[in-house]
């Protein structure tokens, strides 16, 4: 592999991604195994690497495709694509950095509109006390998603086998913690 | 009293496109010692070379100085042309006012300043030359083999042709390499053994060719032209000149369950053992780590049935000493065990197999007689996958370079599977496809077009076992990365050509230099593939990178014309820029004290110690003496030297300090 | 003995089981595990998803409060936290200018000096050097051992067991007296965080490795990480829907067996509170 003390800049979206999380897209040589060894590929509209292949090519309308991906949201980032990969590209990386930068810029997929939720409800749950209130995250994402019927036989029975705390944890720190949040979110608008 | 000629060259523009050459030339011309200075447009065209050399004859020159370009590119040149003209070639040197200067610099002032000191120390160096004669070396014509794959033998064939003698070594029993376990080869799909064996019978037979089997390269002195190497004839356990090649002692043998080498792991052989039925010489050689008799010290079976009394149990290694002229290396590859590729299962499914292992199967003389079933349970596979790229190509895990071999032979594997197997399905999993030698491209398409073999973009993920399949998770990238899953019966990885090993030490052994994959380096990637940097040792085949047959064979013949030429001429000139110490009269004799820290600094081994005797007989000091042989004049014995006693011959000590001197010095 | 504990928001909710088994077992073999002052969620996936310096900030407090604590090292029974924790770790390691932007939030001090044990390294640690004698009823069952994502990925940072076929949790259940089989998703994703909000891809995937162990007569699926345990578990009805039976097999975290093993009581181990009856 050549050294890097010498390359061109990249431009676009591949140059963001190297910038902040040192993948490489020209690194990818399309041989598909990621995309072979995903769980998820099946689901998503553009596999891993076609990903790669569109970041690639450099052109604004595929990387634009690119962060209105389902394929980003999907990911579970279970990191197998990154233990297989032949030449080590760091895809879960790469992934995370595409995530923050789609919501980032309200080009999310409306597909992921639970996923996201979901997460959305989480960190908040989080934010307020410190530490996770799992019936505030289930009201919060039904909230957001309206998605009031789902699982809602499994409350009871979570709560029969002392699965489910009424009451919420709370830390002390809780402005340590809500402090945390309000600096990493003053780029971010989460 | 110098008479120096000064002779500057615009060589075109390419040194007066920045240099002002006429300044040089007349500043030259004002020195001490130079009583001719002139520029000229091309100094090594005729009319240049018969400027100098009517300077050298009207103006009795003792001196000549070139400013043109490097000494790489013209220092033969203007050295011949002052020889032709009766002046001792080492009395010309060369100012590099092209690489060195005109080259590397803007045009101006301070470029031309550059080019008259560089002329300057030149000239004050040369006022130190003396003349010096070509050292001869006599040759020796015998060639030394070493490996007998096809390359080996081609090339040994090739150098025994043209009438002189050649020693071929092989360490395995037999000669052959990996040639002789093809099945077919591509693209013409011969018959691998039944092209190959009758040139190892010629190899055998040939009057002009020596050979040891089971041998190997124990140690190498010497340099060009005079080799000396010691080889290491392992002991067969056999007295050759007794033995008929009958084979009785191979069937009477009760050991039989030692995995075969030459099957790949996929078939059995005895201890005592030949390790194919066309083996040349087809003797057995006995494994000492498995016979019985050696392990326990019991048995001896083989010795009770040879009916020519042929085993010696006794017998121990022999060195043989020879003196050869040149050196061959035909060492050739070896393929990189995949089991570092845990998601493809090999090791662990016994259905999982490499090239070579299909290469058996297929092979008429194979395990399972030409036919493809499964190391399992023995079934014909319904279904095969083939993977491209199982270690090749692949920084993460296995080497970065692409095997070369692997895309022709796979697709060689698919159309024999297809052809021994009607009905059955196979799978090629690739990344690329690399055809490129002649009609390799067509071979390919008639996999895919006539022989119906499925062609599938992109790479398998893992494979995992299920109910005595093999189950493939692959994908097809031409089709948006669709994942694509196959029950297979039997999986094939084409594994990465890898240096074998050994090689360094072998490398280490003969002083040639080798890359980070322990592959042979060539002494010019383009236009010198078949020598190395070591004089007198030549390179063929797959020792040198993963390649195929035609171009070993191609490349052997390279290597046996090279050797050819050497051994054309009695004697080998070589320059004279070696060290030698410097010898006074008695009864100091010389300033070399004896401390021998030069022998210790030679890479070479060229220094060897010198008694000197007084007119009795007695020894009166020891000192240092250079090999003029052997020295390559490469300065480092200089350094070491506590009292300067020793000094290369063309860049004395005084040489060099005048050099510096002129530089430092106003003139 | 005493060693730091970090729960994390599972283990202290829907998979309290965990924690009542690594405790339980602790207190057998007089490991004193203390629970981290104040400890806050370390993000999880969510975290990560959405905003880098975040998913960095959470395990940083974290492992500072470890550190106020005089804590040197620290066990850590999801295997999510860990990875979260561990690669936290990793990543401050590796670069200091992103270490000062994110530890600045944290206003506690941050050197790196905490060692985080997954529970596979605890129990390697401190529990199995003191098994001999103490494996009174041998669980003698046929288990399929399941590893999940991130126990094992990415190795370069983990540094733990190996990736393809893992074998750190078979050789625990070999010592447990169980008969591991080699099954074929070892280390395939159970579907993580999409429980909630795409359960039918975690039926899907879950439901792979659930037929899988099935197929090859597992008795009984060993996990180490309370989402894995989840999927497997309490998505049961996702999974069989898409299996199209139903499928007993019990689910039990790698503390419960070894708890068998040695003697604890079920209900100290908490396996009433699983959605699959444990039957073994």
């Amino acid at each position: 592999m050549s050294s890097d003390t010498h390359h061109s800049k990249i431009s676009g979206l591949g140059g963001e991604v190297f910038e902040h999380t040192e993948v490489k897209a020209s690194h990818c040589y399309q041989c598909g195994k990621c995309s072979a060894g995903c769980p998820l590929s099946e689901e998503m509209d553009y596999p891993p690497s076609v990903i790669m292949r569109m970041l690639q090519t450099g052109d604004p309308v595929l990387e634009d495709k690119v962060l209105r991906s389902f394929s980003i949201w999907v990911c579970l980032t279970c990191e197998m694509c990154f233990a297989r990969c032949p030449m080590s590209i760091d895809i879960p990386k790469m992934m995370d950095f595409l995530r923050e930068k789609s919501v980032n810029e309200k080009k999310a997929n409306s597909k992921a509109k639970e996923i996201i939720a979901f997460h959305r409800s989480f960190l908040d749950s989080i934010k307020y006390t410190g530490r996770l209130y799992e019936i505030g995250l289930f009201v919060d994402y039904k909230a957001r998603t309206l998605r009031i019927l789902d699982d809602l036989a499994l409350a009871p029975k979570m709560m029969k086998r002392g699965k489910l705390n009424i009451i919420p944890e709370l830390i002390k720190d809780r402005s340590g913690v809500a402090a945390i949040f309000r600096k990493s979110n003053k780029k971010n608008k989460n | 009293m110098s008479k120096i000629g000064v002779f500057v060259c615009h060589c075109g523009e390419n040194i007066s496109a920045t240099v002002d050459c006429a300044k040089v030339a007349e500043t030259a011309g004002n020195y001490d010692g130079v009583t001719f200075s002139v520029d000229y447009k091309y100094m090594c065209s005729d009319p240049g070379q018969n400027l100098i050399k009517s300077a050298i004859r009207d103006k009795g020159l003792t001196g000549v100085v070139v400013a043109s370009c490097s000494p790489r590119m013209h220092e033969p040149t203007f050295r011949k042309a002052c020889a032709e003209a009766g002046l001792n070639p080492f009395m010309c040197e060369m100012a590099n006012l092209r690489e060195h200067c005109s080259w590397v610099h803007e045009k101006g002032e301070a470029t031309t300043e550059k080019a008259i000191d560089l002329v300057r120390i030149l000239v004050e160096k040369v006022k130190y030359n003396h003349s010096l004669n070509e050292i001869k070396v006599p040759v020796t014509k015998t060639a030394l083999v070493i490996g007998g794959g096809i390359a080996g033998i081609q090339a040994s064939l090739d150098i025994a042709n043209t009438g002189h003698k050649v020693i071929l070594i092989e360490k395995d029993p037999s000669i052959g390499g990996h040639m002789s376990q093809l099945s077919e080869t591509f693209p013409t799909l011969d018959c691998s053994q039944c092209i190959l064996t009758p040139r190892m019978v010629e190899v055998a037979q040939h009057p002009n060719i020596t050979l040891y089997t089971y041998a190997e390269l124990e140690s190498l002195e010497g340099f060009i032209g005079n080799f000396k190497a010691k080889i290491r004839k392992k002991s067969k356990s056999l007295d050759e000149k007794l033995c008929t090649g009958c084979g009785l002692c191979t069937t009477k043998c009760p050991v039989k369950k030692i995995p075969s080498e030459f099957n790949e792991g996929l078939g059995k052989r005895t201890a005592i053992y030949v390790p194919f039925p066309q083996a040349v010489p087809n003797k057995p050689v006995i494994d000492r780590k498995n016979c019985t008799y050696y392990i326990k010290g019991k048995c001896k079976v083989c010795e009770i049935v040879c009916p020519t009394g042929a085993i010696r149990f006794d017998q121990e290694d022999e060195i043989v000493e020879l003196e050869v002229g040149a050196i061959v290396i035909a060492t050739g590859f070896t393929v990189k065990q995949p089991d570092f590729f845990p998601e493809y299962g090999y090791g662990k499914y016994a259905d999982v197999i490499t090239g070579l292992q299909f290469e058996r199967l297929a092979s008429a003389s194979g395990p399972t007689l030409g036919e493809i079933r499964r190391p399992s349970d023995g079934k014909v596979p319904e279904k095969i996958v083939f993977l491209a790229c199982a270690g090749s190509r692949d920084p993460a895990k296995g080497i970065p370079y692409c095997s070369k071999i692997c895309c022709m032979y796979i697709a060689k594997h698919a159309m024999l599977y297809q052809h021994k197997v009607h009905g059955g399905k196979s799978y090629v999993f690739y990344m690329d496809i690399r055809a490129g030698g002649k009609q390799y491209e067509e071979f390919v398409r008639r996999a895919i077009e006539d022989d119906g073999v499925n062609y599938v973009r992109g790479r398998v993920s893992r494979i995992y076992e299920k109910n005595g399949k093999l189950i493939v998770n692959g994908v097809d990238t031409l089709l948006n990365a669709m994942p694509v899953e196959i029950e297979a019966d039997m999986v094939v990885l084409a594994t990465a050509g890898v240096a074998n090993e050994g090689a360094e030490e072998l490398a280490q052994k003969l002083h040639i230099s080798y890359d980070p994959y322990k592959f042979f380096a060539e002494a010019h990637p383009k236009l010198k593939p078949v020598e190395t940097n070591t004089a007198g040792i030549f390179l063929a085949g797959a020792c040198q990178a993963p390649r195929d047959i035609p171009e070993s064979v191609a490349m052997a013949s390279g290597a046996a014309v090279k050797v050819a030429g050497l051994f054309s001429q009695d004697e080998l000139t070589r320059e004279p820029i070696i060290a030698v110490v410097n010898r006074q009269a008695p009864p100091v004799y010389s300033s070399c004290v004896g401390c021998f820290l030069c022998v210790s600094a030679c890479p070479y081994q060229a220094i060897e110690k010198e008694e000197i005797k007084n007119r009795n007989g007695e020894v009166v000091k020891s000192i240092a003496k250079v090999n003029p042989g052997l020295c390559q004049g490469c300065g480092t014995c200089v350094a070491f030297c506590r009292t300067k006693s020793i000094d290369i011959q063309g860049y004395t000590h005084e040489q060099m300090y005048s050099e510096v001197m002129a530089l430092l010095n106003e003139y | 003995m005493t060693l730091g504990f970090y729960p994390g928001c599972s283990l202290k909710g829907s998979s309290r089981e965990y924690a009542e088994s690594v405790l339980a077992l602790a207190k057998a073999f007089d490991i004193n595990l203390e629970e981290i002052t104040d400890w806050n969620c370390c993000g999880a996936t969510a975290a990560h998803n959405m905003n880098k310096e975040l998913s960095l900030a959470l395990p940083a407090r974290i492992l500072s409060l470890a550190e106020k604590q005089g804590l040197t090292e620290i066990v850590v029974p999801c295997a999510a936290c860990y990875s979260r924790l561990t690669v936290t770790k990793h990543e401050l390691a590796k670069d200091p200018a992103l270490k000062a932007v994110v530890t600045v939030a944290n206003d506690l001090e941050y050197t790196g000096s905490v060692n985080v044990l997954n529970i596979v390294q605890f129990l390697d640690k401190y529990i199995i050097p003191n098994l001999e004698g103490r494996v009174v009823k041998p669980f003698d069952h046929k288990v399929a051992c399941y590893y999940g994502c991130l126990l094992v990925r990415p190795h370069e940072i983990l540094n733990f067991d190996r990736e393809e076929d893992p074998q750190s949790l078979d050789v625990l259940m070999l010592k447990a007296g169980a008969t591991p089989i080699d099954w074929a998703f070892k280390t395939e994703c159970c579907g993580a965080g999409l429980s909630v909000s795409r359960t039918s891809s975690v039926g899907r995937l879950s439901g792979r490795i659930v037929g899988d162990a099935k197929d090859r007569g597992a008795e009984a699926i060993i996990v180490a990480c309370p989402m894995c345990h989840s999927n497997l578990d309490m998505r049961r009805d996702s999974i069989n829907s898409y299996l199209g039976e139903k499928v007993d097999i019990p689910v039990l975290y790698i503390t419960q067996a070894i708890g068998l093993a040695v003697g604890l009581d079920r209900k100290a181990l908490g396996l009433q509170r699983h959605f699959v009856k444990v039957t073994v």
